[in-house]
C-alpha cells in the first residue's frame, strides 16, 4: 500500500517536471540542472510521501457498502474464504480481540494455519496503531487475533494474510467504524 | 388550469416547508454528521475502565489518602513540592507556565490529570502505562520533587501509618533504615540496604502511587457548552442559542476541512495516540526523540504492567502489542484532550505556544519537523476559519468533576 502511495506521488510530480521540460527545449546545463532536480524530489516524494499521504488524503476511494462487513470474503487468489467474529460491534480507541474462521473453497474447515495481522486506514495512509497478533488456534478453522484496536472512525482495512499447506492468501476487510 | 396550478403550487410549499424544516430541526447537519456529533459528546465516555494492575484503584479508602497525599509537600526533598505544586486544582489541575517546575525546572508542559484514567499511556511520551506509575515518576524526579522512595516511606510509616496499614498490610520497620538512598546521587545509599530493605521500600513506594492513581481517577470533566449543544440536538430539543453561528462554523471546520478529528475524536477529543506534528523543540533543550524513546522505556519501566508491583502482571495487552522501533514514532507525543483547551495555555510539550491562535497558526502552516516527518500538511484556511475554529474550540470548556462534585472552570 505505501508503496503504490509513494510511487502515485513520485510520478504525479515526475509528470509535472517533465511537461516544463518539453516546453523549454534546455540547454544541457539546464537540463542536467534540472535532471538533479528531478531526482531530488523523487527521492524527497519517496522518503515522504507516506507522512504526506496521513493528512493530505491519499485519494483512495471508499469502496461500496456490498464490500463492507465481517465476510465471508474471499482471499485474493481465491485459496480461502474468511469470516471475522467480534464479541460486538468494533468500536474505536478500544482494545479488542477477534476471531477469524477459516474455510477452503468446499467450504472445509482450514486448520493449522498461522495469521499475519496488518491493515491501516487508506484514506490517510496510516497503518494500526497496535500490531495485532494471532495468539491462539481455536480448532474448526477458527483463530484467535487479540490487540486489535482502530484509533478513529471511518473505513479501515483489515488485512488477515493466512498461510497453511494450501499457501499463503491474504483476506482484505473493509470495516466501518 | 389555475385549479391545478394552485393544487402543485402548494404542494411545493408543502414540500419546501418540510424539507426546510426537517433540515432546520437537525442544525443543519447530516445523519453522518450527527453520529460523529454525538461521538464526540461527554455521554459517549462510558465507565472509566478498571486498572486490574492497581487491586486499589477503586478503593475510597486509597482515594482519600491518595488526595492527601497528592497534596503533601513532605513528600519532596526541600518539604516544598506536592503532586498539587504542578498540578494545582484551581487551573484543571495544570500550571499554566511552559515548562513545569518543582525542585528545578522540567522539560517539558505539566499535563492535566481530568480523564487520564482513560488514557493507556500516561506523559507526553507515552513512557507510563498506568496512573500509579506515572505518579511514582516526578516523586523520584531530580527536578519535581526530587525526594527518595526511602524518604517517602518513612513519611508514609509516620504520619500516615493506619490508614496505609488498613489498605496494604502492615509496615516492616524502617527505623534501621538510613534516610537517603533509592535516587540517582544516592544509588550508593540504596545500593547499601539489604536486597529485603530494599523491596520492602520499593512495594510501599509503588502504594504511594497505587493511592494517588485511586484519587486521580476520580478527577473528570463535566459537560460543556458543546455537549449541552448535541445533547439538544440528539434529543429533539431546543437547541438554538446553545452555540453561535461562529462556533458552529468552527466544528463544522473541525470536523472537515481542518481534519482535527482525525487525532482529536472520542468524547475526549483526543484517539490517545502519539503523532509527530512538526512542533518546534525549545532551542534551550535537547533535541528528545518523543515516543519512540517513550516506547522503548515504557516496556523497560521498572512499575509496568508486567512488572512485580502490578496486580496484573499477565495481563498487559497495551505492552504486548505495542508499536516499538518504528520512524513514526520519531518526535511523536500524546494527543491531548482538547476539553477545557482554552482554559490552559500554553499549548505542547514545552509550552512552546501561547495562544490557541499560535496553535492554530502553526497547523494551518505545517512546518517541517526538527527530526523525523511532521504528520500535517498546509491547511490553507482563511482567517476567519482560523477565528471560527478558536471559537469552537472554546465551548468545550466545562467543569472539572472531582470525586462527583463539580469545580467550576479555571478562568471562571
Amino acid at each position: 500500500m505505501k508503496t503504490l502511495q509513494r510511487n502515485s506521488t513520485g510520478n504525479a510530480q515526475l509528470k509535472y517536471l517533465m511537461k516544463g521540460l518539453q516546453r523549454k527545449a534546455p540547454s544541457r546545463a539546464r537540463r542536467a540542472a534540472s535532471l538533479a532536480l528531478l531526482i531530488a524530489v523523487a527521492v524527497m516524494a519517496s522518503a515522504c510521501g507516506h507522512v504526506m499521504a496521513m493528512i493530505h488524503g491519499t485519494g483512495a476511494r471508499r469502496p461500496a457498502a456490498t464490500e463492507f462487513g465481517l465476510g465471508p470474503r474471499t482471499s485474493a487468489n481465491q485459496l480461502y474464504v474468511a469470516t471475522l467474529e467480534t464479541a460486538g460491534p468494533l468500536r474505536p480507541r478500544r482494545m479488542q480481540t477477534l476471531r477469524v474462521a477459516i474455510v477452503d473453497e468446499a467450504g472445509r474447515a482450514v486448520d493449522g494455519a498461522t495469521l499475519a495481522i496488518d491493515g491501516g486506514m487508506p484514506q490517510h495512509g496510516h497503518r494500526m496503531p497496535t500490531r495485532p497478533r494471532m495468539t491462539r488456534a481455536l480448532g474448526a478453522g477458527t483463530y484467535e487475533v487479540e490487540g486489535v484496536r482502530f484509533n478513529m472512525g471511518g473505513w479501515w482495512e483489515f488485512k488477515v494474510t493466512i498461510n497453511s499447506e494450501r499457501g499463503a492468501d491474504t483476506v482484505t476487510f473493509n470495516l466501518g467504524l | 388550469m389555475p385549479a391545478t396550478r394552485l393544487v402543485v403550487a402548494t404542494a411545493v410549499l408543502l414540500a419546501t416547508v418540510t424539507v426546510t424544516g426537517a433540515v432546520s430541526d437537525q442544525g443543519g447537519w447530516t445523519a453522518t454528521q450527527r453520529d460523529e456529533l454525538r461521538s464526540l459528546a461527554l455521554s459517549a465516555l462510558g465507565p472509566l475502565p478498571p486498572d486490574p494492575t492497581n487491586r486499589v484503584a477503586d478503593d475510597p479508602r486509597a482515594a482519600q489518602l491518595g488526595e492527601r497525599l497528592f497534596f503533601d509537600t513532605r513528600l519532596s526533598a526541600d518539604g516544598k513540592v506536592a503532586c498539587g505544586t504542578c498540578h494545582q486544582p484551581d487551573r484543571d489541575f495544570q500550571d499554566g507556565i511552559a515548562l513545569g517546575r518543582g525542585a528545578g525546572v522540567t522539560a517539558r508542559r505539566t499535563m492535566p490529570v481530568a480523564a487520564a484514567a482513560h488514557s493507556p499511556f500516561l506523559f507526553w511520551d507515552g513512557r507510563k502505562d498506568s496512573l500509579w506509575a506515572q505518579a511514582l515518576g516526578p516523586l523520584e524526579s531530580a527536578v519535581e520533587h526530587g525526594g527518595t522512595r526511602t524518604q517517602y516511606a518513612r513519611e508514609i510509616a509516620e504520619r500516615y501509618r493506619t490508614e496505609y496499614e488498613a489498605l496494604f498490610g502492615p509496615l516492616l520497620d524502617l527505623s534501621a533504615v538510613p534516610a537517603a538512598g533509592g535516587f540517582d546521587s544516592q544509588a550508593g545509599a540504596w545500593l547499601a540496604l539489604h536486597p529485603e530493605q530494599r523491596q520492602a521500600i520499593t512495594g510501599v513506594f509503588v502504594n504511594i502511587g497505587k493511592a494517588i492513581a485511586a484519587y486521580e481517577r476520580r478527577i473528570e470533566f463535566g459537560p460543556s457548552r458543546f455537549d449541552r449543544y448535541v445533547e439538544a440536538l440528539a434529543g429533539g430539543r431546543r437547541f438554538d442559542g446553545i452555540l453561535t453561528s461562529d462556533e458552529i462554523a468552527g466544528l463544522k471546520l473541525f470536523m472537515g476541512k481542518a481534519n482535527c478529528t482525525q487525532c482529536h475524536n472520542g468524547p475526549l477529543f483526543t484517539n490517545n495516540e502519539f503523532h509527530n506534528t512538526g512542533v518546534p523543540p525549545r532551542p534551550e533543550l535537547p533535541l528528545d526523540d518523543g515516543r519512540l524513546t517513550g516506547a522503548a522505556a515504557v516496556l523497560a519501566d521498572e512499575f509496568n504492567c508486567r512488572s512485580r508491583w502490578s496486580d496484573a502482571p499477565g495481563k498487559c495487552a497495551e505492552l504486548d502489542y505495542l508499536v516499538t522501533g518504528d520512524h513514526v514514532l520519531q518526535r511523536a507525543y500524546k494527543v491531548p484532550s482538547l476539553r477545557n483547551v482554552a482554559e490552559r495555555a500554553p499549548y505542547m510539550n514545552a509550552g512552546q505556544f501561547g495562544t490557541l491562535r499560535e496553535v492554530l497558526e502553526h497547523y494551518n502552516r505545517a512546518p517541517a519537523a526538527a527530526k523525523g516527518h511532521t504528520e500535517l500538511r498546509s491547511l490553507r484556511l482563511t482567517r476567519t476559519d482560523l477565528r471560527r475554529l478558536e471559537a469552537f474550540l472554546r465551548t468545550l470548556t466545562g467543569p472539572i468533576v472531582v470525586n462527583g462534585a463539580a469545580r467550576p472552570p479555571a478562568s471562571r
